[in-house]
């Protein structure tokens, strides 16, 4: 397990912090430093809600290493409110109830681990958004 | 405008597509190269590209590239691994076209090898994942099965496409594999066994996915006309590679192999024909939705109807546009880095008239598309027979 590479995507993982392009206001998510639209440098922090919908989804039933005691699990491309699409796992949620379109909020979970003298890397997934919390 | 040589194709050779226990990474490269510089009549190329995938992470070796060369008894020859995830050999092909157009070199010997079941378990499937983006995709679980699935449900979702509507891709390449006797698959599959199949990722199941397998396959390609077969020559037409994001979730429309597309039109247009023109193809059919992706951005079918294709005959060694002539990376299989070669080699004996029962009558223009990282890579290339009595 490479610790610094996951230590160093701690404000992406835990707080979905992108970015946003100075000239042509689109939002990054994960933040990359150069506008993919305009080219024009794009460092500027931008804080993103966490909120979204699900765009396409899939139950994984042979999944890599670190993922063998969740699955089978559900990857989702999560559209969020802001333009961006990320790759994330759903979570709290009965896997046969979930549906293109539905709405989904973010939430910090355990994403993989090591081995039981491993390191556990957290980061967001997404679940069902709870109507009535936010205003 | 271009006044660079042609490229011919001299001579091919291939190994057997599946779980070579006994057989290590060299050995079957050395099987390869020994058939493809003895059919060419070849002793020594100038330059040696190798297409492998994974060999650094399941066979802990670099410099495959060099390994070759001198366990194929070709020690000193300029030799390089060429690397782009699923379409590592197509691009090692690429890499040849282009230095022998450049006129610094005037025969290249073309290397796919991989070998993939040294290694068990979660690691094949966590180092064929690494070809997608590892800190943004795979880090939340994502693997390349799971990659065609996301596509595919939301291909199915916006076309309103049942799933077992894929099948026929995976029942025609089974049919084609039972005649190759290079072949991984060669039993029939029927489109209930298809539907009832178990998943590897939703709606993607065992039967609508390419099997991962060891397998090797060379190439001697030159600028010297020369007979492929007596009477007949195949010169490389077109050679083109495009690329798209890494990660599918920053593609505008997920839908559209963009990469494909511009990698095809270009090749198209430096061949100087249309896409109707093709007589056979070998494209990237690793998930039905890759197929019908790709036969649609090859321009053989429009947005969206390449699922068509699956169940109306045309893609049938007799139809309008064959496809997986030798079974393809569905039943063929699918040997990683060494695909994109299998695939030329493949259409060179198409155009060559020696593809025995696998054999499609009268063709003349053959293309070849190889896709690497979920279609991030997109390598094309066009072959055409050449009457040369």
């Amino acid at each position: 397990m490479q610790i610094p590479r996951h230590w160093r995507l701690q404000k992406q993982r835990y707080s979905l912090l992108g970015e946003v392009c100075n000239r042509c206001g689109v939002k990054l998510f994960p933040p990359r430093d150069v506008c993919p639209e305009c080219s024009h440098d794009a460092q500027t922090l931008y804080q993103f809600t966490g909120t979204g919908h699900v765009h396409s989804f899939s139950q994984v039933f042979d999944p890599p290493t670190g993922h063998v005691e969740n699955t089978p699990y559900i990857v989702a491309l999560v559209k969020l409110e802001e333009g961006p699409m990320v790759t994330a796992q759903l979570t709290d949620v009965d896997n046969d109830q979930v549906e293109i379109g539905m709405q989904v909020e973010m939430v910090t979970r355990k994403l993989s681990d090591d081995g039981a003298e491993g390191m556990i890397v957290y980061g967001y997934k997404f679940r069902p958004r709870l109507l009535g919390q936010h205003s | 405008m271009t006044d660079f040589p042609n490229v011919f194709i001299a001579g091919t050779g291939c190994t057997t597509v599946g779980e070579h226990w006994g057989i290590s990474l060299r050995h079957l490269a050395w099987e390869a190269v020994n058939s493809a510089l003895a059919s060419s009549m070849t002793k020594k190329p100038d330059a040696i590209f190798v297409g492998n995938m994974l060999a650094p992470r399941l066979s802990q070796q670099q410099n495959v590239g060099v390994l070759v060369a001198d366990f194929c008894g070709l020690r000193g020859t300029e030799a390089i691994t060429v690397e782009a995830a699923g379409a590592s050999g197509a691009a090692a092909v690429r890499q040849a076209v282009l230095a022998i157009r450049s006129g610094e070199i005037n025969t290249a010997l073309v290397v796919g090898v991989e070998k993939m079941t040294d290694a068990v378990g979660t690691d094949v499937t966590t180092a064929i994942a690494s070809g997608a983006d590892s800190d943004w995709e795979v880090a939340h679980g994502v693997t390349a099965p799971a990659i065609a699935a996301l596509i595919m449900r939301r291909y199915m979702y916006e076309y309103g496409v049942p799933p077992d509507q894929f099948s026929g891709f995976a029942v025609n390449a089974h049919k084609n594999a039972a005649t190759n006797s290079n072949a991984m698959f060669r039993n029939l599959i029927s489109r209930e066994q298809y539907s009832r199949a178990p998943m590897v990722a939703s709606p993607v199941n065992v039967f609508d996915s390419a099997p991962d397998a060891d397998g090797a396959s060379a190439l001697v390609i030159t600028s010297l006309n020369r007979d492929f077969v007596p009477g007949k020559s195949i010169r490389i037409a077109a050679s083109s590679l495009s690329t798209d994001s890494l990660a599918i979730h920053d593609r505008d429309d997920i839908l559209s192999f963009s990469a494909a597309q511009t990698s095809a039109r270009s090749a198209y247009n430096q061949a100087g024909i249309d896409s109707n023109q093709v007589d056979v193809a070998e494209i990237y059919d690793r998930f039905g939705v890759y197929t019908a992706m790709s036969l649609e951005a090859c321009d053989f079918v429009g947005r969206g109807s390449g699922w068509e294709m699956a169940q109306n005959g045309s893609i049938s060694l007799d139809g309008s546009l064959p496809i997986s002539t030798f079974g393809g990376l569905k039943a063929r299989g699918n040997p990683g880095g060494a695909t994109g070669v299998y695939q030329i080699v493949e259409i060179a004996h198409q155009l060559a008239g020696t593809a025995g029962k696998n054999q499609v009558p009268d063709a003349k223009w053959a293309l070849a598309q190889c896709l690497g990282s979920s279609g991030a890579t997109a390598v094309t290339h066009i072959l055409q027979m050449i009457d040369s009595r």
